[in-house]
């Protein structure tokens, strides 16, 4: 088990198995109602982040964007919590109000230390991420 | 962050559901951009008021909210929404659009917000004193309060904006803060510019430039309210300014640019579709009543050229007091809609497919917002060419 201390944004708790991009994602026409990556071209279109820990740099994109990530939670189609590199205004609305964990600036690059398939908890009220790694 | 012991309480529930919600997500911002405290504000201006842009997400998160008790502790004011409020028929909204677009506004009601649905609350009473802190989220609002009324605000989002509503509060940072707000482009300009639509083009060309700059305008030679709206509209609308000034010290850190003819035109070209324009807009800030006078006079006695569309966008405020004015632009076949605009409603309902505006912002948004044709024109073309 690896520990990795980041910065707490959205203060509550999640886990699940880990879903890693290297590109910024645009919740506003970049994810359908059911948690699906529309944005084409993107590294995880198509897939689903429903009940993942989503890893990726940052938001980007249109302000509603923090508005598609509560109604996916109330439709059950959130992601389990965020991890960014450094988070913006977009994604951290989003979480708070959807009561999804977010933390960001954590001490390695979550890039390249979190692989998708690794189970992560996140405790968003100390800004902790625990990683079990995906035995291959 | 240092919380009072009053917002410690606020955050942890004490004073019900809706306040905690508001704290969290001011502590949440506020921990993202690194204020020291909040501070207490004397108004908000909240966007995403319009069906079209929120949703279905929107709407059922500001419903939510209303329904859990939450209440604007301070003036509250919101953006124009997607349809005019009576004549929304005539726009080609339907039933369903309606129904949701009435539940938002009702939401807003029920929270003690004004059904105010304008970019420009300065003209209809909602104008903070100067040197006050206030939370304002309508990016032309935001930088004509911080730079002509000189109230402290950032670029609020539509959410940060309600939470700080509801609090009568927002994190202490950026433009709250008089070292942030020091002027750091000065720019000369190698022309004079005259109408609503030169200005227009120089926010938007500078907006480029400097995306995140405060500029200092060093002979701008207009001090006229609507030049500035329109001007800081497109200063927004092309980057992320929320503040310029007309007069300036403290300059010795400032990089100097100069503009002249050809970067604004190089702007209109950019601002530009191939082929004839057939819907004719006025009104991206909402217009004043000094506009809407002005307009009324230079339309008086024509018609609407047959095939086209020729719309004034203002708020229900400034409708109400121009009712004489406004029957004669409507006698030329002109419409006058209230509470929206070509950018928050959807516009491709109108039935036209190419909008020609004076305005630079309206223009950036239309072409991504309706998937219609956009066109930069100046008040004098557009006359010319939406009337007979």
């Amino acid at each position: 088990m690896m520990i990795f201390k980041g910065r707490a944004i959205s203060k509550f708790s999640g886990e699940g198995e880990a879903l890693v991009s290297k590109q910024p994602i645009s919740f506003f026409g970049g994810v359908d109602r059911n948690g699906i990556i529309r944005e084409r071209n993107h590294d995880l279109y198509g897939m689903d982040i429903t009940g993942r820990i989503l890893i990726f740099p940052r938001g980007k994109g249109s302000t509603v964007g923090s508005y598609i990530i509560y109604q996916l939670k109330k439709n059950g189609h959130a992601p389990a919590g965020i991890i960014n590199i450094e988070t913006e205004p977009i994604i951290a609305t989003g979480c708070i109000i959807a009561e999804i964990p977010l933390i960001d600036r954590l001490e390695v690059n979550p890039l390249e230390k979190i692989r998708t398939g690794d189970y992560v908890l996140m405790d968003g009220k100390n800004g902790l991420v625990m990683v079990r790694r995906k035995i291959e | 962050m240092y919380l009072t012991k009053e917002e410690e309480k606020m955050l942890s529930g004490e004073y019900g559901p809706a306040l905690r919600k508001a704290m969290e997500l001011l502590v949440g911002l506020g921990d993202v951009f690194g204020a020291e405290k909040m501070i207490a504000i004397e108004s908000t201006q909240i966007s995403g008021a319009s069906y079209n842009n929120i949703g279905d997400a929107g709407m059922e998160f500001l419903e939510e909210l209303a329904e859990i008790g939450a209440k604007a502790k301070v003036k509250s004011t919101i953006n124009p929404c997607g349809m005019d409020l009576d004549k929304w028929r005539e726009m080609g909204i339907n039933e369903e659009y309606y129904e949701k677009q009435m539940r938002i506004i009702r939401a807003f009601k029920r929270m003690g917000i004004e059904i105010s649905c304008t970019c420009t609350p300065y003209l209809v009473g909602n104008l903070p004193k100067k040197g006050s802190h206030i939370a304002w989220s309508e990016s032309s609002a935001v930088v004509f309060a911080n730079s002509v009324i000189g109230a402290k605000t950032n670029r609020e989002g539509g959410p940060s904006a309600l939470a700080a509503a509801i609090a009568g509060r927002t994190p202490y940072y950026g433009l709250h803060i008089d070292e942030n707000r020091v002027p750091n482009i000065i720019v000369k300009l190698e022309f004079k510019p005259r109408t609503a639509f030169e200005f227009s083009l120089l926010g938007y060309t500078i907006g480029r430039i400097a995306p995140s700059g405060i500029p200092y305008f060093k002979n701008l030679g207009t001090s006229d309210v609507d030049r500035l709206k329109i001007m800081g509209a497109a200063l927004a609308a092309s980057g992320g300014i929320a503040m310029f000034y007309l007069n300036a010290k403290n300059l010795d850190k400032a990089e100097k640019i100069s503009i002249d003819w050809r970067e604004l035109n190089q702007t209109k070209e950019n601002l530009s579709s191939d082929g004839d324009p057939d819907l004719f807009c006025i009104g991206c800030p909402h217009c004043s009543p000094q506009e809407i006078k002005e307009l009324a006079r230079a339309i008086k006695g024509r018609r609407v050229r047959r095939g086209c569309g020729f719309w004034i966008w203002t708020s229900r405020g400034v409708y109400e007091k121009c009712k004489e004015y406004v029957k004669i632009i409507e006698g030329a076949g002109c419409k006058v809609f209230k509470d929206t605009c070509m950018v928050v409603y959807p516009l491709q309902l109108s039935g036209y497919s190419h909008m020609a505006c004076n305005s630079c912002k309206a223009v950036h948004y239309v072409p991504s917002t309706s998937g219609m044709k956009a066109s930069i024109l100046e008040l004098n073309s557009i006359l010319e060419r939406g009337l007979e």
